[in-house]
């Protein structure tokens, strides 16, 4: 067997029970400082004047300001619009205005104090409604056939706003890096991060200095969820100038405190939908408006807005569709890549309008998506035809075999109908299902415009060497890509090494991001080791390589290792680097919408119980049946991982994860207070991974990591409607919300 | 933050205790956090600070048998007591905690590792006390651990073995 769908031990696994992986603040150099970051206390202001007193600080401390840089004051992602360092503004608490470095943590937070900042506070947007007139930080839109015309005739038209708020990403390894300049002013950085390569393209940006001058390194990776995507590049700019400024290694790494008020979170939603139905609940028309809190700056606010506009319409058949997306911009701390990258937000409403919509015809949830779901052939609203490995209605069939989710619904439907005024104080159940799709790999034409490489190599021991830019904070690349390159090449686990996330030694393999790294560079990785191999059995006719040994037509059997290491020794390096090229078919209009968004979707439904206190309204999820189909899981344990720490997560969105502010400040900024789900308040998760080989990724696999994002919220919102009757427009649910609900009688009953 | 310089001239007293079986003299300030005297101090990286104010467990570490956590602990607390860290506990191939340890590896109990040793340290007082915890047992000793990427179930796995045919899924 090749070893595919085998759950292998990931190679990291001991060094992490035992606590010897070594993440960013495990490392200490000789000589090295400590850094710490002055921010703004308000939400909006001018910077009069910054005033640095070395007297007032520990003795040889060190402070950079914007005065300081040596280069753009921009961190370079997409564009360079957001700054270093603050510069004669502060567009929201917590940016940072100022830099320290001190030979210890504490006497780099004592050095602060000898700084001092002439503000003037000025008015600040801290809402979507107050920045809904002003002029948004990005827009786009897209059309397909004439959706008033569909509205027109269609037998009713259902209206429906939906919100979502923040979620703080609670890596609970903090942001962190240490930077450092070599004797002949080379710059190495060090630290947690997904995108190795946005590091250093900030690094010389920011800092003026020629590629071969920045060598930027991942360390082991303490949980990213699209939090270590773009905010390491400016902390990694940081520490590189305070290290410029000290002459010494700075490490900056922040504490949870910090970590939430000064990096990105999910963005908050609004979602208004205008649907146009048939009677017997077929969609003809989508309305879609969607508002996107932005924040401050735009970081990549630009692709989550796209990627929303792309999951707006659900995985529904539609013909007539309409959709307007703005990111708006709110004097907060930008927000930004967090798992699912805008999707969640837009599928959570159109599920809720789907329920709606439901309702309003009298068609149960189950029937409402069967009836609406896409199968393979149908088009999409972007003319994207959908291939084969198109489950929805597989995911939903599934999910109603293994809970009996109908009729389980019906029943606690009538319960509640049954219920009298007043409670005995008995849990009431609700149970709720979710349809949802997740486009994997880049957006549009990302991964065609990066054409992302992979190298492989023979090694002087006659391994197979690849090398990739992928981190891995968690999901467990270190275990897949070897699985990968075993079996594409017939080789063992053990005849193929990784090579560190090191930009002097990898090439740019693009971001660990959008669900791509297995089905994108896992894919590269295949062909890549296959073409080594290739090479090294060349001239045999006939041969044929499996577990490790090339056997020949004649029976001859060889080592495949011992045949690779004889061509490096008689051909010296050996080495092959093949790019990313998207299939011919797969492209995409970026003026019109039009064409394939994503080369391929991910498919599930969640079916969420729910018990919820009669009294309290505080909901405790009970069970969730997760089925999902993502082509095939190389790494069995793993993909299953993913599904249900993303299930849970998406959970604690929609129940319990509330970032509070209050004039622009924050409310709950530590742990005590920001909550997410233990073990105690976790349901039973149970997943069912419905594989279906797709033909485009690497034995079949596609990108899963973001799909659970999708499912858990709308799930959860339907159960508690079911047990309670409250409608549930936003989230998170918090059961101080749920009373304001329904003491204001916002009920199913006056849903429709 | 409960951080307090050492090298300030402030109060500083030696504590000896025992860590993970041998002597230790620390010397700094009494309020100093264990967290910190563990790995700045004495170089034992193991133990990680997720929050450091006692929410996430991910520095949890024994004093004298019992899990608490060590950002909490001010350093005079350990006078004459006993510290163990996950590198005494899980650092050894050969140590009692093998078994568990493969099996939390295999069943998806690890993702990127951060909560992981702060887990490990809970379910090594756990399993010394209990050795066959029911489910519901488990998730009330690690209640006060938090984990972001498994959903804890790749976790509760690791300890199926361990669990009674009552508990287990179906």
């Amino acid at each position: 067997m090749n070893g595919i769908g085998d759950s292998p031990p990931r190679p990291d696994g001991f060094a992490k029970v035992s606590g010897a992986a070594r993440y960013v603040d495990d490392v200490s150099l000789p000589g090295m400082w400590h850094g710490a970051t002055l921010r703004s206390p308000h939400p909006h202001a001018r910077i009069r004047s910054i005033h640095w007193d070395p007297a007032k600080a520990p003795d040889g401390a060190v402070c950079v300001t914007v005065a300081d840089l040596p280069g753009p004051n921009g961190v370079q992602l997409i564009d360079d619009g957001w700054p270093i360092l603050a510069d004669g503004f502060t567009l929201h608490v917590a940016e940072p205005v100022a830099l320290v470095a001190a030979p210890t943590r504490l006497a780099a937070r004592q050095a602060l104090a000898a700084i001092t900042v002439d503000y003037e506070p000025l008015d600040p947007v801290l809402s979507l409604e107050q920045a809904e007139s002003l002029s948004p930080l990005y827009q786009l839109g897209m059309d397909t056939g004439d959706v008033e015309a569909a509205l027109a005739r269609a037998d009713a038209v259902i209206e429906g706003e939906y919100r979502t708020g923040h979620q703080e990403h609670i890596y609970i390894e903090c942001n962190g890096m240490i930077a450092w300049y070599e004797d002949d002013g080379a710059l190495t950085v060090l630290g947690s991060m997904q995108c190795p390569y946005y590091v250093h393209k900030a690094l010389t940006h920011g800092l003026g200095l020629p590629d071969d001058k920045v060598r930027v390194r991942a360390s082991t990776v303490g949980g990213g969820f699209g939090g270590k995507e773009d905010f390491p590049s400016a902390i990694a700019l940081h520490a590189a100038l305070l290290a410029r400024a000290c002459g010494r290694p700075v490490k900056v790494v922040y504490d949870r405190h910090e970590d939430i008020i000064g990096t990105s979170k999910r963005h908050p939603a609004v979602v208004r939908h205008r649907t146009g139905v048939t009677r017997d609940g077929r969609l003809l028309g989508l309305d879609i408006e969607i508002l996107m809190d932005g924040g401050a700056y735009a970081t990549l606010s630009s692709v989550v807005l796209s990627r929303a506009l792309l999951h707006s319409f659900g995985p529904y058949r539609c013909a007539d569709v309409r959709i307007r997306g703005r990111v708006l911009r709110t004097h907060t701390t930008p927000n930004s890549a967090f798992r699912g990258f805008g999707a969640p937000q837009v599928e959570f409403a159109l599920e809720r309008q789907m329920d709606r919509i439901a309702r309003t015809l009298g068609l149960d949830p189950l029937e409402i998506r069967m009836r609406n779901a896409v199968e393979p052939g149908d088009r999409l609203p972007t003319g994207q035809v959908l291939d084969a490995s198109t489950s929805a209605r597989l995911c939903l069939e599934e999910a109603e075999r293994r809970t009996g989710f109908r009729e389980r619904w019906k029943e606690l439907e009538e319960a509640r109908a049954r219920r009298s005024e007043g409670s005995d104080g008995e849990p009431l159940r609700g149970i709720g299902l979710s349809l949802y799709f997740h486009g994997a790999g880049f957006t549009g034409n990302g991964e065609r415009k990066m054409k992302s490489p992979v190298t492989a190599r023979i090694l002087e021991d006659g391994r197979i060497e690849v090398l990739t830019a992928m981190t891995d904070m968690g999901q467990g690349c270190v275990a897949v890509f070897p699985q990968i390159a075993a079996a594409a090449a017939g080789i063992l686990p053990e005849d193929v090494t990784f090579a560190e996330p090191d930009t002097a030694e990898v090439p740019d393999s693009g971001p660990t991001v959008a669900s791509r790294t297995t089905m994108i560079v896992g894919g590269l990785i295949a062909r890549a080791v296959a073409e080594l191999r290739d090479r090294v059995v060349s001239g045999r006719e006939g041969a044929s390589v499996r577990d490790g040994w090339i056997e020949g037509p004649d029976g001859s059997r060889e080592r495949f290792r011992e045949a690779a290491l004889r061509l490096r020794q008689e051909n010296g390096p050996v080495e092959v680097t093949l790019r990313h090229e998207p299939p011919e078919w797969q492209t995409f209009d970026e003026s019109t919408y039009s064409g394939a968004a994503y080369p391929t979707y991910a498919w599930g439904a969640d079916v969420v119980e729910v018990e919820v206190d009669p009294d309290t309204l505080a909901v405790r999820p009970i069970q969730v049946t997760a089925v999902c189909e993502v082509g095939r899981a190389i790494h069995k344990t793993l993909c299953a991982g993913q599904i249900e720490g993303g299930t849970l997560q998406a959970l604690g969105w929609a129940l319990m994860e509330e970032v509070k502010m209050q004039d622009g400040r924050y409310l709950n900024d530590r742990l005590a207070t920001y909550i997410i789900p233990t073990i105690r308040d976790s349901p039973r998760i149970d997943v069912h991974l419905l594989e279906q080989a797709w033909e485009g990724g690497p034995f079949g696999a596609k990108g899963g990591g973001e799909l659970p994002m999708d499912g858990g919220a709308p799930a959860a919102a339907q159960a508690i409607e079911n047990a309670t009757g409250i409608a549930v427009t936003a989230i998170p649910a918090t059961p101080e919300r749920l009373l304001e609900w329904q003491r204001s009688n916002q009920t199913v009953g006056d849903a429709g | 933050m409960a951080e307090v310089e050492s090298d300030r001239g402030g109060c500083r007293m030696t504590t000896s205790f025992l860590l993970n079986g041998q002597s230790i003299e620390a010397e700094g300030h009494p309020m100093e956090r264990l967290l910190d005297v563990v790995r700045e101090q004495l170089g034992l990286t193991g133990t990680k600070e997720g929050c450091g104010e006692g929410e996430c467990g991910a520095c949890t570490v024994l004093l004298d048998g019992e899990p608490v956590l060590s950002c909490l602990v001010p350093l005079f607390q350990c006078e004459g007591r006993r510290v163990e860290t996950v590198e005494a506990l899980a650092g050894r191939p050969d140590g009692p905690l093998r078994e568990t340890l493969e099996r939390f590896v295999a069943t998806g109990g690890v993702q990127c590792g951060a909560c992981t040793p702060g887990i490990v340290v809970t379910l090594a007082a756990l399993l010394e006390r209990n050795a066959t915890p029911s489910r519901e047992e488990a998730r009330e000793a690690l209640a006060g651990n938090l984990c972001r990427c498994t959903g804890y179930e790749g976790i509760l796995r690791a300890l199926l073995p361990a669990l009674g045919p009552e508990d287990s899924k179906a």
